[in-house]
């Protein structure tokens, strides 16, 4: 897919390891012409030293989306490696264990609220931090995993993820305006760390390939990868407050 | 070729930087989780300095088998380049 993403300025949230959906992300957009800037989490030596596992070097700029420190900050430091953006992804997900692995009934509010705000209030939060930096036909992309139905053990993370199903469509609607799209890529279960800290979340792994129409494999991110530099390619022009599943094809079928 | 003691000394300069483990703890019967309190993100970083230390590379499916110091330098000590 050389020179799809030629000459995009792209901001890319969530590498953390190179199981990261966000890591193959940037390693395929630095393929495909894109100039990557990434923001990193908690252990910025971690992201860091993943980070240096790219093609090309890239810079980190730590970012806590609930710091309002960090996002108000977050243009200038941008703006220090590249004058504007052509796309933004958010890979941005967190919840307390306690809203986790059946825990549905007895989470408290207190970890319910930080789940919808760094899953889901986040992905208006990171927009509204980076619109000064993007022009029309720009993207934001980011990651669901299909809210549309309950899953085991996923419990508060789903109904964080059906806010920001939601949250990308109003995300479509303000910002359409300004000529900036919005979607989503509903990926099929990854094992990435994210993943890994869910309890039981391989109870739903098993059905996915056996069920998804075609080949659904759990250690491989490119996929989804694709999905999310496709919708900030100039191919997806006139698409905006869409959910494009990349799940193998599991949410079409019933059995 | 890193002989077994090197991996050990090596493993232990990792853990020491990283995750803040003394490096006379880091002996081979020692467990990661258990004994030597590194977490899951900590070892994730630890394993990825050791690839880069040892030119080895480590799959995500082989790391939770590496319950013991003694596991990681078998594994490194079989697979270095």
């Amino acid at each position: 897919m050389s020179g799809l993403l030629e000459g995009k300025r792209l901001l890319i949230t969530g590498v953390l390891t190179d199981q990261s959906i966000a890591f193959s992300t940037a390693k395929l957009a630095q393929e495909a012409g894109a100039e990557v800037i990434l923001t990193g989490f908690g252990r910025l030596s971690l992201v860091e030293r993943t980070a240096k596992r790219l093609p090309k070097p890239v810079p980190v700029i730590e970012l806590d989306v609930s710091s309002k420190e960090h996002l108000d900050g977050l243009a200038d430091k941008v703006r220090e490696h590249v004058d504007g953006l052509d796309g933004v992804v958010h890979s941005i997900g967190f919840a307390p264990q306690s809203c986790l692995g059946g825990g549905f009934m007895d989470a408290p509010w207190e970890d319910v609220a930080t789940a919808v705000q760094v899953s889901t209030y986040s992905y208006m939060s990171l927009a509204k931090a980076t619109v000064p930096l993007l022009s029309p036909g720009s993207g934001i992309v980011g990651l669901t995993f299909d809210a549309t139905v309950a899953w085991p053990v996923y419990d508060w993370m789903g109904v964080a993820k059906a806010g920001l199903e939601s949250a990308n469509r109003y995300l479509a609607l303000h910002l359409g305006k300004q000529g900036i799209r919005s979607n989503l890529v509903a990926a099929g279960p990854l094992r990435t760390m994210a993943a890994k800290s869910i309890p039981g979340f391989e109870q739903f792994e098993d059905e996915w390939t056996k069920r998804a129409p075609i080949t659904w494999d759990l250690h491989d991110t490119e996929p989804a990868a694709k999905g999310i530099l496709a919708l900030l390619s100039d191919w997806f022009p006139a698409t905006t407050g869409e959910i494009v599943h990349v799940d193998g094809g599991f949410h079409a079928v019933g059995a | 070729m890193a002989s077994r003691e090197e991996i050990v000394t090596g493993l232990a300069d990792i853990l020491n930087e990283l995750a803040g483990v003394e490096q006379a703890d880091v002996t081979e019967e020692k467990t990661f989780t258990d004994d030597l309190d590194v977490d899951s993100l900590s070892m994730v970083e630890v394993i990825m300095a050791a690839e880069d230390k040892f030119g080895v590379k480590i799959p995500d499916t082989e790391m939770q088998n590496l319950k013991t110091v003694g596991d990681a330098v078998s594994y490194i000590e079989a697979n270095q380049k």
